[in-house]
């Protein structure tokens, strides 16, 4: 029995900050924000820290906070949960978002509504750790809306900004969309299970046996699915990720990247019990997993706004996670989520570090050469790229290893798209490091008055310099990270830590002597692949960079329909969103509503005041009258029915 | 000990306090000088004070109980026999609480919108206030008849008068509507006392269930379709909903907040105490079509708002998806889908009522709702604007807001009863986000497209005290809804047991 954990600070804790800082940071100096503003999450990464000391030998540990919703013999309470899994998801979410947290003071400092960004950003962290932490599908449901809305707000955080506005909407959209799906699965689990209590679920689920064909828990775990292809940004929901890049970039780097967009990867995680008894189930998660790793990998190629590119990368690796789920190697898939919150959140603030060094520019064609100028960016940002492309020992190395070795135990193919997306992978990411940091400075030197075309996120000095150390500080804490994050899965440490979550699974079978050799040569082939697409990328944008251009031209259509992201989001404007407001105007409203509806009964009072010649008047649209009309009619009324009580009366 | 006493000496009377207090009110202003200040302070006053009697309804509440309690019952008419009866059960009283709720706030927000014949104006919404919790407190079929045509004169009288350009169309297209639906129900209500000889709803619901009612098993259905067709127009159900927009877009502020937030509840709360309450076979027997009316009326609500270029229209075609909702709760017949649908009804009154005050306090400024004549007002006016996403959010049905609560038990209990229902309310959370997010962008996000905006104000004091309740209570609402439930899960319980009862006599046969 463990003592009491007091897991409910952790996510309230900056939920205080949020409150204090959107009542009085608006007053306070920018200071004082900061303080309010870091000090909460710095401490719920600590309480974070010492719940890991205290619950280590008692998990799973479960805590009970407050009822909520109480209906008939239905109930939802404000209850904890804290098992491997969610020790796990608490630390990185903690860590890596108390480090997002110091880096955006020195990001945001300048902007005039820098309490603001606090307080939405304390907000977030309130709901993912609500996310996390709770014990039940409904709690998790309260975090997986709320930080919805904190990427809604962040991402339109410059108000005046329309793209910003547009791209925030939408992704609460489409978000919404994936929210359908997984309310549609608790309401299956309701009626089924009669509860949403992780551990009531499961253990009614437990017993069952895998579904042969389509039943049930297919179906709940289809649901489920829609509702992580949302959130974490799958085919066919994946379309507002990039779009989310409009935000500030210590949002992309939390929200976009090392956090949130995760969360489908937990929530699929956490109902493996369900997942491993639906296979069908299973395999779409991977095959969704596997076509989206590679489809957003080959988008990355030909971005050139250098928060695109890592966007559509970050949908790709969640693609890689989902491929583990699907495989059945839950571990590997949260293995991964870690490294990647690592090396992604690092690239996603060393490029931030890049866009204020080069005064607001996202447009990797015209930076170039910046190594120079800003050494720790480039050493930082070379380190993730090393861990994203799969290069030992970096941290990616070794839970990229881990997906695939399980992908191809379960099947060849998805290993095969799966290195296949590892050498496009390394590709596109030493396009960026090359195109960022090698060759020569593109940039306008731009002076005080210019600032860059994506103008907010910009200073404006002359040449491009080095952050200040409250960011580096960060990215150097992530870099260590992303160096040495992976080695707690040699010997599959990691998968055992996980084990009494998971079970022990697929790949404990796999420790024999044959398919270890085997084990070893498939990892040796994915890291050749990630080789091979380094040296591309440096024979394409360093010893011969005027080759891209002709290969795009030799390329011709095809080479468009990638640049433009495959038209998915034209078509998808075609096809759902005009037919559905047009539809809506033209036959809805003005069509039944106005012509059907109200002409008819416009038509029929017509016809009634036609016929009634004499009380012509009640159309002088004088109100008194009207209202004398009633208290006769209602006089009319009441004599009738005294008359009536006086008839039946009589009657008795 | 004593003081339990004294007030439990006050729970007969509480019921006539609280529905008459506002009445006083009304009746003390017409001897009032015209001197517009302390006509103001008057109301808000009355209505503050209606509000405070209200809470002793919650707070002295039995919530293990299932039947009415605070129950008045004094013969009054012998012939017709008619009783002043009066009594709540968890659902009525909130409804009350919430009419009592709204009010204070409705005066406040027309404090400096309203300035010709303000002593009409306060005097109109009193009474209104009067009539609106009678009708929620009666339980005299003729007194609550009474009351419910007794919310038409004030509330058309408040568009007609005080309303927009084109309020006597609004005012009379409103009146004339539910005055002629309702004539449905008063035929119903004749009909029922004349083969029972009261009008007492206790004793005709149990002479009902018990079978002794002459000629019933005939007239049931058409009865059912009497009272349903009056709640159906109030609601609006589709498609009986075409009133709704033209009367709130020419409805003064305060007119708007109490027809959505209150009005509109008047035509389910009659569903679920007068439709499944006395009709529970004709109730269970009608509810696919009704069911399916519903469902059209959230989608296709909702589409509407979408396309809406006006603010108000919007606001009040939402209200129509919002109310079908409810609908779909209360004709699920499950303990959720009820539980829901009342707090759907408490919670749209909130989150609307606040959304329709947000609106007012725009036309107060610029005399208009269209959305086109906004844009970029975020960086203007930003407690306004943060002010109105507090309540968007409520409206999309955020968890921990009030209104994902009411949802979500309505939408699991439709699913039960089929789960087509349930899934295709479900892309209600789809399009309310749609329209509602949409709506804000155009309005708040962006750059200022509009110079004449430039020199908006933002919320006054006043405005500020009339929608931040509303926020405070949708959050509360959302954060501990289990306040509200308690008193409700009895009561939607007790509803459904005799369909409970009668289904296992079916299954029995």
């Amino acid at each position: 029995m463990t003592a009491n954990l007091n897991l409910w600070l952790i996510p309230v804790l900056p939920l205080a900050g949020a409150t204090i800082n959107g009542f009085l940071g608006k007053k306070s100096s920018r200071t004082a924000v900061s303080t309010v503003g870091l000090f909460f999450p710095g401490a719920a990464f600590v309480w974070a820290v010492v719940v890991v000391f205290r619950a280590w030998d008692g998990l799973p540990y479960q805590e009970y906070f407050a009822h909520w919703i109480r209906s008939g013999s239905f109930t939802a309470d404000f209850a904890f949960y804290l098992d491997q899994l969610s020790l796990v998801m608490l630390l990185v979410v903690t860590g890596v978002g108390f480090l997002i947290h110091i880096y955006s003071v020195g990001y945001m400092w300048e902007d005039p509504s820098y309490y603001r960004f606090f307080t939405y950003l304390n907000l977030f962290m309130f709901f993912m750790l609500t996310l996390i932490l709770g014990n039940n599908y409904l709690m998790m449901f309260i975090g997986w809306e709320g930080v919805g809305l904190a990427s809604y707000l962040l991402i339109g955080f410059w108000i005046t900004k329309d793209s910003a506005a547009s791209a925030g909407k939408k992704a609460f959209i489409v978000n919404r969309i994936g929210d359908f799906g997984f309310l549609i699965g608790l309401f299956l689990i309701i009626e089924h299970f009669g509860s949403l209590d992780f551990t009531k679920v499961f253990a009614q689920v437990q017993p069952l046996v895998p579904e042969s064909s389509a039943g049930l828990l297919t179906t709940i775990g289809i649901l489920l699915m829609v509702g992580a292809c949302g959130k974490s940004a799958q085919i066919p929901l994946y379309v507002w990720l990039p779009d989310a890049m409009e935000g500030p970039t210590p949002v992309s780097a939390l929200i976009h990247a090392a956090t949130m967009v995760t969360a489908g990867v937990y929530m699929v995680s956490r109902s493996h019990v369900i997942f491993e008894r639906a296979p069908i189930a299973l395999t779409v998660v991977a095959i969704i997993g596997t076509l989206t790793a590679l489809f957003a990998a080959t988008i990355g190629i030909t971005q050139t706004d250098i928060k695109k590119v890592l966007a559509y990368s970050t949908v790709s690796q969640l693609g890689y996670m989902f491929m583990a789920c699907g495989v059945g190697a839950f571990s590997a898939g949260i293995f991964h989520l870690m490294t990647h919150a690592f090396f992604k959140g690092l690239l996603f603030l060393a490029a931030g570090s890049v866009i204020h060094a080069v005064g607001g520019e996202q447009d990797m064609r015209k930076m170039g050469g910046l190594r120079t100028y800003i050494p720790w960016t480039f050493l930082t940002m070379g380190i993730a790229t090393l861990a994203i492309s799969g290069i030992p020992p970096f941290a990616g190395f070794w839970s990229k290893d881990e997906i695939l070795w399980n992908a191809y135990q379960n099947n060849w193919v998805y290993w095969l798209i799966g290195v296949i997306t590892a050498f496009i992978t390394s590709f596109y990411m030493f396009r960026l490091l090359f195109m960022t940091f090698f060759g020569d400075y593109h940039g306008a030197h731009v002076d005080e008055h210019g600032h860059g075309t994506h103008g907010h996120d910009g200073h404006g000095h002359g040449e491009p310099h080095e952050s200040p150390w409250v960011m580096l500080g960060p990215l150097v804490v992530l870099a260590v990270l992303s160096t040495m994050g992976g080695l707690v899965g040699i010997r599959n440490g990691f998968e055992h830590f996980l084990d009494p979550v998971f079970g022990s699974g697929v790949a404990e079978a796999s420790s024999e002597g044959a398919s270890r050799s085997m084990e070893f040569a498939l990892m040796g082939v994915s890291v050749l692949f990630a080789f091979l697409g380094l040296v591309l990328a440096y024979v394409l944008y360093v010893s011969k960079p005027y080759l891209p251009q002709k290969i795009a031209d030799a390329l011709g259509g095809f080479y468009n329909a990638v640049v433009n992201k495959y038209y998915v989001d034209e078509f998808y404007a075609k096809i759902f969103v005009k037919p559905l407001v047009d539809g809506s105007t033209s036959i809805l409203w003005q069509g039944i509503d106005r012509k059907v509806i109200d002409d008819s009964i416009n038509d029929a009072a017509d016809g009634a005041r036609r016929v009634s010649d004499e009380v012509r008047h009640m159309q002088s649209g004088n109100l008194r009258s009207y209202a004398g009309w009633v208290a006769a009619g209602a006089a009319c009324v009441i004599a009738w029915m005294i008359w009536l009580g006086v008839g039946l009366g009589a009657g008795k | 000990m004593n003081g339990a006493m004294n007030i439990d000496n006050l729970s007969p009377y509480i019921l006539t306090l609280v529905t008459f207090a506002p009445l006083v009110g009304a009746l003390l202003l017409t001897v009032l000088p015209r001197r517009d200040r302390e006509i103001r302070i008057i109301s808000l006053i009355f209505s503050l004070l209606t509000f405070f009697l209200s809470l002793h309804l919650p707070v002295h509440f039995h919530r293990s109980l299932s039947g009415f309690q605070y129950e008045i019952n004094e013969a009054w008419i012998s012939s017709p026999n008619i009783h002043y009866h009066m009594g709540v059960d968890g659902i009525s009283m909130w409804l009350v609480v919430l009419t009592t709720f709204l009010t204070p706030l409705c005066v406040l927000i027309s404090w400096k919108s309203i300035h010709d014949r303000v002593k009409e104006f306060f005097i109109l919404l009193l009474i209104l206030e009067t009539a609106l919790i009678g009708v929620f407190t009666s339980l005299d079929l003729f007194l609550f008849y009474f009351f419910w045509e007794a919310t038409l004169i004030p509330m058309a009288l408040l568009i007609g008068v005080f309303g927009h350009e084109r309020k006597v169309y609004a005012a009379v297209k409103f009146f004339m509507y539910t005055m002629i639906a309702s004539t449905f129900m008063l035929a119903a209500i004749l009909w029922l006392y004349a083969h029972t000889g009261t009008f007492d709803f206790v004793v005709i619901r149990d002479q009902i269930a018990r079978g002794t009612v002459p000629n019933f098993p005939a007239a049931a259905q058409w009865l059912f379709l009497g009272f349903f067709i009056a709640f159906a127009v109030k609601v609006p159900l589709f498609p009986f909903h075409t009133w709704l927009p033209d009367a709130h877009v020419e409805a003064p502020t305060a007119g708007s907040v109490l027809l959505a937030g209150v009005l509109l509840k008047m035509g389910t709360y009659g569903m679920l105490r007068f439709n499944l309450g006395l009709f529970p076979e004709q109730a269970r027997s009608n509810a696919p079509w009704i069911m399916t009316l519903a469902l059209i009326g959230i989608i296709y609500g909702a589409l509407v708002a979408m396309v809406q270029p006006n603010m108000k229209k919007l606001i009040a075609y939402s209200s129509v998806s919002h109310l079908g909702f409810v609908v779909l709760g209360i004709f699920s017949f499950t303990q959720l889908g009820l539980n829901g649908a009342m707090f759907v009804m408490l919670a749209h009154g909130v989150s609307t009522g606040g959304l329709f005050m947000l609106a007012g306090i725009l036309h107060e400024r610029r005399h208009t709702y269209e959305i086109r004549e906004f844009g970029g007002l975020a960086s203007i006016t930003p407690v306004y604007a943060t002010s109105y996403l507090f309540i968007v959010l409520a409206s999309v049905g955020l968890p921990l807001m009030n209104g994902f609560i009411g949802e979500f038990l309505v939408l699991s209990g439709a699913f039960h009863a089929r789960p087509i229902y349930g899934i295709l309310g479900a892309t209600g959370v789809i399009w309310s986000a749609c329209y509602l997010l949409w709506m804000y962008q155009r309005v708040f996000y962006g750059k200022v497209t509009n110079p004449i905006n430039n020199s908006m104000g933002d919320m006054l004091g006043v405005e500020k005290a009339a929608v931040w309740p509303c926020a405070a209570m949708a959050l509360v609402m959302g954060v501990a809804p289990i306040l509200w439930l308690g008193a409700i899960d009895p009561a939607v319980h007790a509803t459904l047991n005799p369909i409970a009862q009668m289904l296992s006599k079916v299954v029995g046969q």
